[in-house]
């Protein structure tokens, strides 16, 4: 059994795991679907925003430089990583340079996706995870399950629980605003006395240098503004050409990720402290990452770029939405995952994820940027089948059926058996249990066919 | 270019050919009913869809190729399945994109390709005549139908021409039943998890009949309904356009 097979029973077994990813994001889809409907003309918006990300993607070198010298400029200092280690070490050079024994990061997918965390401690670096979802992962020593809701898994009840067992004053009133106030506590000593701030970037603006980022808790500026550092590592695919181009892509964001029209949150930081700024830091470094973006964009993943990381494709994912993010195993879930987890882990550990699919579109039809998601899953699967990593039985079965397939008369003769034989197991309409068709009738029932297929039936009426 | 008469090539697809041959016997009966000329190739055998989302791309475009050659001599192509027809109108043109000579060929056949709602209502505008079946039945929107090919207003179009007929809505009538065509063999729990919440939803909708334009989900979501013990039946909703409803469902014994 493969390890996607196990963590995909796992989460079938875990009945509150299924309330709490329906609870989120069955309202997410709800509240899309009401801002989207009030939004006018969403379609020609999206068009607009999938051409901006595409224009960028395709100019990628020239808005970067732009972009470099303009944070230059506004003082802050710009790194290029082309792995995830290189940029780990970037992050970590800095910190002991600055002397820092701790560190507070606001929730970045890309910091996961390098693996910081584990560099951080490794280290021997204190990490404040600020966002409230991250920082109950990081108590129950997790990864986020999804991109937006890091901590969707888990119900009111376990997070009460965590919080009673590692919190220094936890709560005693089992409400929600005494479990707020307990991670506040928690969490404003760890933001107001770290040495470095760490963020992602949800934009790189290229004409002005500004990074941007959105939160819904507050918890980015009040982790990057006090300490005397701040670290962002971002995407090289996150930017976008000026102020007019974030603000559309913010659009889309936010109400594609929440179906709120903004979050309560947006702040462009462009440069460290300057002189007369009444606070920031007093560095800024900007680590611009690469990770195979350049080789998707080289090998027929161009489109994967536009991604803007709102999560309605998971959150619309018939699969997802019973299994959870866990079971992807990488650090993107959902379709958007199922994607990008074989450029980051390699095919050969990770085509489970692109198979795993119905290939029904609901996920392009809700993406904001019009990523072709089926078609690129779909590829994944040419490029698997090339490489002889599908199973064997798998192989062979679609082998024996396309040479039956290409041969008509063959093909009337083998099905006509199929369907005599299947007729002999089948009792009253119905066939229960089915030789090499366990994934089927473990489940459900297969209808008996009919006695004689169409064909037969066909041509024996013309011959009338 | 409204024909009169055309020359329509009836592709039954496998699973109607082997499973539930009354689905073709239905879109003969409803295309003539419309004034088409019905003819189906009888050197016919599967679209290549298996192979398409298998990922084996040599095969699909092998059979491709087949399917082009046989259907190009037909005024259009008409199919009781959304995904099938989607595979040639959508998918035949992408796999063959760089092929000077099939290229163009797969163009021409895709765009000639309907699936039999789609056809019956848009290019034929014709309305089923004199058919009456007093029952309280759900739609389900089959995902490549519905996204690939815009298959929406037009089953419900045909559906409201039959006398007796009223459609009960379906919570998450939009959303995948878990078919996905080798899907449901390769991650049978997760498939199973996602058709069991569909047949909950079906019950809960209070029909006595399920319709869908796609055998695949039919067989999927009626399977489940069977092994749940829900007494809902299911039929292609071309069987009752075209007065074939009072016959067995899916499951039924003639």
């Amino acid at each position: 059994m493969s390890a996607f097979s196990d963590r995909v029973d796992l989460a079938l077994a875990d009945p509150i795991l299924k309330i709490a990813v329906e609870r989120t994001a069955g309202t997410a889809e709800a509240k899309r679907a009401v801002a989207v409907d009030a939004f006018p003309d969403f379609d020609r918006a999206r068009d607009r925003a999938a051409a901006i990300k595409d224009h960028v993607i395709a100019h990628l070198g020239e808005y970067l430089e732009m972009f470099e010298a303009n944070a230059i400029a506004a003082g802050a200092k710009v790194h290029w990583a082309q792995t995830a280690d290189e940029a780990c070490a970037i992050v970590i050079d800095i910190c002991k340079a600055a002397g820092a024994k701790s560190v507070a990061r606001s929730k970045s997918m890309l910091g996961e996706e390098i693996g910081l965390p584990h560099a951080l401690a490794e280290a021997g670096i204190t990490r404040v995870e600020t966002d409230l979802a991250e920082h109950i992962i990081q108590l129950a020593d997790e990864r986020p399950s999804h991109i937006i809701w890091p901590a969707m898994h888990k119900t009111r009840e376990q997070v009460s629980a965590l919080f009673k067992a590692k919190h220094r004053s936890p709560h005693e009133e089992e409400t929600i605003a005494a479990m707020a106030e307990s991670a506040r506590r928690e969490l404003r000593s760890g933001m107001l006395g770290a040495d470095v701030g760490i963020s992602g970037a949800n934009f790189l603006v290229a004409d002005t240098g500004a990074i941007c980022t959105v939160t819904n808790e507050g918890n980015a500026e009040l982790s990057l503004v006090p300490p005397r550092v701040h670290i962002v590592t971002a995407g090289i695919e996150k930017i976008v050409p000026s102020m007019p181009h974030a603000v559309h892509m913010l659009r889309m964001l936010a109400r594609s990720a929440t179906g709120a029209a903004l979050t309560q949150y947006t702040t462009f930081y462009t440069g460290p402290k300057r002189t007369g700024d009444h606070d920031g830091p007093e560095e800024m470094h900007i680590v611009l990452v690469d990770n195979g973006r350049t080789t998707m964009r080289e090998e027929g993943l161009a489109e994967m770029l536009r991604c803007i990381r709102c999560g309605a494709c998971m959150n619309h994912c018939v699969v997802f939405r019973q299994i959870g993010g866990h079971a992807y195993g990488g650090t993107y879930p959902g379709p958007m995952g199922a994607v990008l987890t074989p450029v980051l882990d390699g095919l050969a550990a990770s085509r489970d994820l692109p198979n795993a699919c119905t290939l029904n579109g609901k996920c392009q039809e809700v993406c904001p940027v019009r990523i072709p998601l089926p078609t690129l899953l779909r590829g994944w699967r040419e490029k698997s089948w090339r490489e002889g990593l599908e199973p064997r039985t798998m192989r062979a079965g679609i082998g024996i059926w396309a040479a039956v397939a290409r041969r008509p008369r063959l093909y009337r003769l083998a099905s006509g058996m199929a369907v005599r034989v299947m007729r002999i197991v089948g009792h009253a309409g119905w066939i229960k249990s089915l030789p090499l068709a366990g994934g089927w009738t473990r489940h459900r029932d297969l209808p008996k066919p009919a006695s004689r297929s169409f064909m037969e039936q066909y041509s024996q009426e013309k011959r009338r | 270019m409204t024909l009169d008469h055309p020359r329509v090539a009836l592709f039954v697809t496998c699973l109607v050919d082997l499973m539930r041959p009354r689905i073709g016997f239905a879109a003969i009966r409803a295309l003539e009913a419309a004034g088409c000329e019905v003819v189906v190739p009888t050197e016919q055998t599967c679209c290549g869809q298996p192979a398409l989302n298998s990922g084996d791309r040599a095969t699909a475009i092998d059979l491709a190729k087949r399917v082009i050659a046989m259907l190009e001599p037909y005024d259009h192509v008409v199919i009781p399945s959304g995904s099938c027809a989607g595979t040639i109108r959508c998918h035949y043109p992408e796999i063959l994109e760089d092929d000077p000579e099939w290229g163009p060929r797969a163009h021409t056949v895709g765009a000639k390709t309907y699936e039999v709602m789609a056809y019956l209502d848009e290019v034929r505008g014709w309305r089923p005549e004199g058919v009456a079946l007093p029952v309280r039945a759900t739609y389900h929107d089959s995902c490549s139908g519905l996204r690939e090919l815009g298959i929406k207003a037009q089953p419900r179009r045909l559906l409201d021409a039959v006398e007796g007929l009223s459609l009960a809505p379906l919570a998450g009538e939009e959303t995948c039943c878990g078919f996905g065509g080798t899907f449901c063999v390769k991650y049978p729990a997760i498939s199973n998890a996602i058709v069991g919440e569909k047949a909950a939803a079906i019950d809960a909708s209070g029909a006595d009949m399920l319709l869908a334009g796609d055998l695949g989900c039919l067989m999927n979501m009626a399977g489940k309904l069977h092994r749940e013990g829900s007494r809902v039946r299911a039929f292609h909703a071309i069987e009752l356009i075209a007065g074939m409803g009072d016959g067995p469902a899916i499951g039924e014994e003639a």
